[in-house]
């Protein structure tokens, strides 16, 4: 859907050099497409507060380390389970690892895992959703038996098999995410484009001699856009959380390395005696979710022209 | 066929108390754009017996003022003013008061009869359960006058019909169901939102009269809303036209059609298509598209378009004002227009009808279709699909089209008129018949590259022009994509984009922006501008025209003129309204399920038509003149086009064939047992028609 990006720099000094008769109430149509995009975006608040939030918790994960002196793997035997504190800001666990250390860690390794695992199953879904729809007939056929033949299979359980003997090496388990979890993203995706398919300007490029391939990426998936971001954005927040699952029941990342999933299984515990260990990693979870969902409305109302949310002066 | 009998016009009393009463009613919508005040500010009266058309294009807030009436708009929605319901006031009532008085008080007509009906219940059940939510009958009684009220709207076997569910009625039967609820409870009041839009022109006229029997038999007030001007010249009383959420002009209707004194009413009574008459009117088209209703600058909204704006009337919007022997008219020159001292025209100038050298006699030949056949196979069964029978969607269809030469395919919808065009456009070997582009068979082309090559010559403008753009590329992108396809490079697509977009006078700056921020004018444009990127000989127009205003119409009439002349385009125009055929095509093909009955020169049909089907079609679309709409003679066809799964073995027509019900025996042993083929006119060469009769 990004193909064409490059096209737009071309076109906007023709637009520029409009008449200028154009005037001041056409100004936003002379923009760039990313520039409108970006307006249309910005003039959403809780979006932009979504983008900052996220953007903090990025630069969090990504150089919160350099404020502590602790690493995640250290153990400091002189303050077991102590409750956040000017040594340790969020405090310790029952090793004596400092939470601050291992939420920096944790966080970075669950957004690694979440966004790409998302961004992942969005993209393979895209492609093998919408391509059975367009092409029907007997790719269709086979493509919807093999997504309903992995939807039956006991995923869960040969995640947990699968992750376990590969040793919860994290990129491992980016792998095994997405391969068992496109599918019903995939299954909503082709329901979607099947009425995509009867549009009039999906036939309208096919009497222009438009190549099957290029309608998939020109036209059926980018009107897909809204259900894809919107599953983008559950995405990320269904990964935290079977990563989690895995994690919490010892099939995800092993131990010594660390993710929200693992510190929020080791806090679930002591939630009553040592609150600190639940609360930080929860909080980052929640502020990553919430900000994603945020985010996720935000981009939809921004590239949805129907919107009326994102439109600044309705039809001219 | 009931010939001739001119329609009866009702003498209802001008003096009665009035059943409906609007005063100053405002709704207005919130919008990230702003505000949309949809109404700003209607007032009439409706009295019993009596039908007040509302008129107006998409936008002028006809529908959202019915709405409020009924008190059935979104939650969202501001709703201010009065409106009286026999002395109640209406506005302000929660729903459970309103839905005492919907269906009892006011009876209600939709535009689309299959989505006002109730899928899951047979439409007895739902004509018994309208009378007994509002009356105390037994299930008994109810079903009874639910027969007897589907025998009143003309339902064949209403006793049998009246266990059948909605969706086994055709749309004209749907709506007499409608209709039969509506009337179900004596209301006082009607309210047909576009009752026929959704309709064929030969079952609209039936409708319109269920619509009218249906009125007589309550009593009732009609409101009816439409945009169709002809159908308000043949029903209505009083005409209220609607601008820009406000009521510009309301009068009687002898009185606004003979002269209409707000300029927009003359304006757009100049700009109506008419099949009427021995020659084309010139079409005066009104520049400009309906304004947004989103922060209107002050003045009158239809300065702008207006040819005898004053500087006045940009400053203050004119209130309605009463002229003696006229109505009410909201127009700073008013007064000079109703004594005839100005034209509220202006100088605009008509547009040029097609000279007759304008057409190119001698142009090769595009397309040459013969013998075209499609077929769609019938089946029956989810799991194991069983061939049941077979749809005869074209039969044998022939004709010819040069370059220069605008060839119109007319017929009612399900005659196969599409069907065609997609056939012709899918460039390969037809199911039966041959088609041949610029020369070539595409029934020999074998490589697909061929066809990518062939494809260059034949383009398509679809209907609506929101659905064939792909609303999330830009304008740009729209063009760049057919010659994307057929490999040109970057630069030269950009400066081909830049003259397509100047060749159907679109401003450089529309190029950045979405087809939802276009009007439905340029939008058009636009989808006729991406149909000649390629360059292409021949150019199918699938109802071009249709989804537009008719202000609008009337330009993008004359930009196809322009094109074909400049460019030496040969059109194939599919369409169902004949009036606007009339004015872009040189020959017509009427088509009637699957064939066609009868082709000629565009003036000879209209002036001659012979087949009796082309004279019914003819003479079912309303005029716009109500004097002459009516006492004219009309044909109403009886019935609705059949089901193209079990063809008669002769004449496609002869079920709903005027002249077969008066031939004699001979005759209608012919017509019932050889297909009739298609004879010359004997004074004109090129005018063939289908008939055993005529």
């Amino acid at each position: 859907m990004t193909t064409d990006a490059t096209t737009d720099a071309p076109a906007s000094p023709t637009a520029e050099q409009a008449p200028e008769a154009a005037g001041t109430a056409r100004a936003h149509s002379n923009l760039g497409l990313g520039r409108l995009y970006l307006r249309r975006f910005l003039r959403n608040h809780p979006a932009v507060g979504g983008v900052v939030i996220f953007v903090l918790l990025v630069l969090f994960g990504a150089f919160g380390g350099r404020f502590t002196s602790y690493a995640y793997t250290d153990a400091d035997f002189t303050a077991l389970t102590q409750p956040p504190s000017s040594r340790h800001w969020f405090g310790t666990n029952q090793g004596g690892n400092d939470i601050y250390a291992c939420a920096v860690h944790g966080l970075q390794r669950s957004l690694m895992i979440a966004v790409s695992v998302s961004v992942l199953t969005i993209v393979l879904a895209a492609i093998i959703g919408s391509g059975a729809a367009y092409f029907g007939g007997r790719v269709e056929r086979v493509t919807l038996a093999a997504i309903h033949f992995l939807l039956i299979v006991p995923s869960f359980l040969i995640l947990a098999l699968v992750s376990h003997r590969l040793a919860g090496d994290w990129r491992v388990l980016i792998i095994v995410l997405t391969v068992f979890g496109w599918m019903s993203t995939a299954r909503v995706i082709w329901s979607v484009s099947t009425s995509l398919r009867e549009r009039d300007y999906v036939k309208a490029a096919e009497f222009m001699g438009v190549r099957p391939l290029r309608i998939i990426f020109r036209h059926i998936i980018p009107n897909l856009g809204s259900l894809l971001i919107v599953n983008l954005t559950l995405g990320v927040v269904a990964t935290v959380l079977s990563e989690t699952a895995l994690s919490f029941l010892g099939f995800g990342v092993q131990t010594p390395d660390v993710s929200l999933g693992t510190m929020l299984a080791d806090g679930a515990s002591t939630v009553t005696s040592a609150p600190w260990l639940f609360a930080f990693p929860a909080g980052l979870v929640v502020l990553l979710t919430v900000s994603m969902t945020f985010i996720g409305d935000g981009l939809r109302d921004a590239l949805d022209p129907t919107s009326a949310t994102g439109s600044a002066g309705g039809r001219r | 066929m009931t010939l001739a009998t001119p329609l009866p016009v009702p003498v209802p009393p001008a003096d009665a108390e009035p059943v409906l009463s609007v005063r100053d009613l405002r709704i207005s919508f919130p919008s990230e754009a702003g505000t949309v005040e949809a109404v700003r500010g209607v007032s009439f009266d409706l009295l019993p017996g009596r039908t007040l058309c509302i008129v107006g294009e998409s936008g002028s807030g006809k529908s959202a003022t019915a709405m409020g009436i009924m008190g059935l708009l979104p939650p969202t929605a501001d709703l201010r003013g009065q409106v009286l319901l026999g002395g109640q006031g209406l506005i302000g009532l929660d729903d459970r008061a309103l839905s005492k008085i919907r269906g009892n008080s006011i009876g209600m007509v939709f535009q689309d009869p299959l989505s006002a009906l109730t899928p899951i219940f047979s439409v007895g059940r739902l004509l018994s359960d309208a009378l007994r939510v509002h009356q105390d009958l037994t299930k008994r009684a109810a079903w009874e006058q639910a027969v007897e009220l589907l025998d009143l709207v003309g339902i064949p076997d209403p006793r049998g019909r009246a266990t059948a569910f909605p969706h086994e009625f055709s749309g004209g039967m749907r709506q007499r169901v409608v209709i039969a609820m509506a009337m179900a409870n004596r209301p006082s009041v009607l309210v047909a939102d576009e009752p026929t839009t959704a309709l064929d022109v030969t079952v609209q006229a039936q409708i319109l009269d269920v619509l009218r029997l249906a009125q007589q038999e309550t009593g009732a007030g009609l409101v009816l809303i439409t945009h169709d001007l002809g159908v308000v010249a043949g029903h209505a009383d009083d005409v209220a036209v609607m601008y820009a959420g406000r009521i510009v002009e309301h009068a009687g209707v002898e009185e606004l059609f003979h002269r209409p004194t707000m300029p927009y009413t003359a304006r757009l009574l100049a700009v109506v298509p008419t099949v009427d008459g021995g020659t084309r009117r010139p079409l005066v088209p009104i520049g400009g598209e309906p304004p947004a209703l989103v922060g209107l600058p002050d003045g009158c909204p239809f300065a702008p378009r207006c040819a005898v704006a004053l500087d006045a009337c940009r400053s203050d919007e004119p209130e309605p004002r009463h002229l003696t022997g006229h109505g009410h008219v909201a127009c700073l020159r008013a007064t000079e227009i109703v004594n005839g001292s100005l034209d509220p025209t202006g100088d605009a100038a008509p547009v040029g009808l097609p000279a007759p050298s304008g057409r190119a006699e001698a142009g090769e030949v595009v397309l040459r279709v013969e013998d075209l056949v499609k077929t769609f196979p019938l089946t029956k069964g989810a799991l194991l699909k069983r061939r049941v029978g077979t749809l005869h969607a074209v039969n044998r269809v022939s004709f010819d089209l040069r370059a220069g030469e605008t060839l119109g395919l007319v017929g009612e919808s399900g005659s196969g008129k599409t069907t065609t065009l997609l056939e012709i456009l899918r460039l390969r070997q037809p199911e039966g018949g041959r088609i041949e582009i610029s020369g070539t068979d595409v029934g020999t082309i074998a490589s697909s590259a061929r066809v990518r090559e062939l494809r260059q010559d034949v383009q398509l403008v679809m209907q609506d022009p929101l659905g064939a753009l792909d609303p999330r590329m830009t304008v740009f992108h729209l063009l760049a994509e057919p010659l994307r396809a057929i490999g040109r490079d970057r630069e030269s697509t950009r400066a081909r984009v830049r003259e397509l977009l100047t060749l159907v006078g679109l401003d450089d700056s529309v190029s950045d922006r979405f087809p939802a921020a276009l009007s439905g004018g340029q939008r058009q444009r636009v989808g006729i501008a991406r149909a000649l990127a390629t360059e292409p000989k021949l150019l199918a127009l699938d109802e071009p025209l249709s989804a537009l205003d008719v202000s609008v119409q009337a330009g993008v009439i004359n930009l196809l003129a322009r094109l074909k002349r400049e460019l030496g385009l040969a059109y194939l125009v599919v369409a169902h309204d004949l009036a606007v055929v009339r004015y872009i095509s040189d020959r017509i093909a009427v088509m009637y399920l699957g064939h066609i009955v009868e082709t000629g020169d565009t003036e000879a049909i209209f002036s001659d038509p012979k087949h009796p089907y082309t004279r019914a079609l003819l003479s079912a679309i309303p005029i716009p003149d109500p004097e002459r709409e009516r006492t004219r003679e009309r044909v109403v066809l009886k019935g609705e086009q059949p089901n193209a799964a079990r063809m008669p073995t002769g004449c496609v027509f002869v079920d709903r064939c005027p002249l077969y019900r008066l031939a004699d025996e001979e005759l209608r042993h012919r017509c019932r047992t050889q297909p009739p083929m298609p004879t010359s006119a004997a004074e004109l060469p090129g005018h063939q028609y289908a008939c055993h009769g005529v």
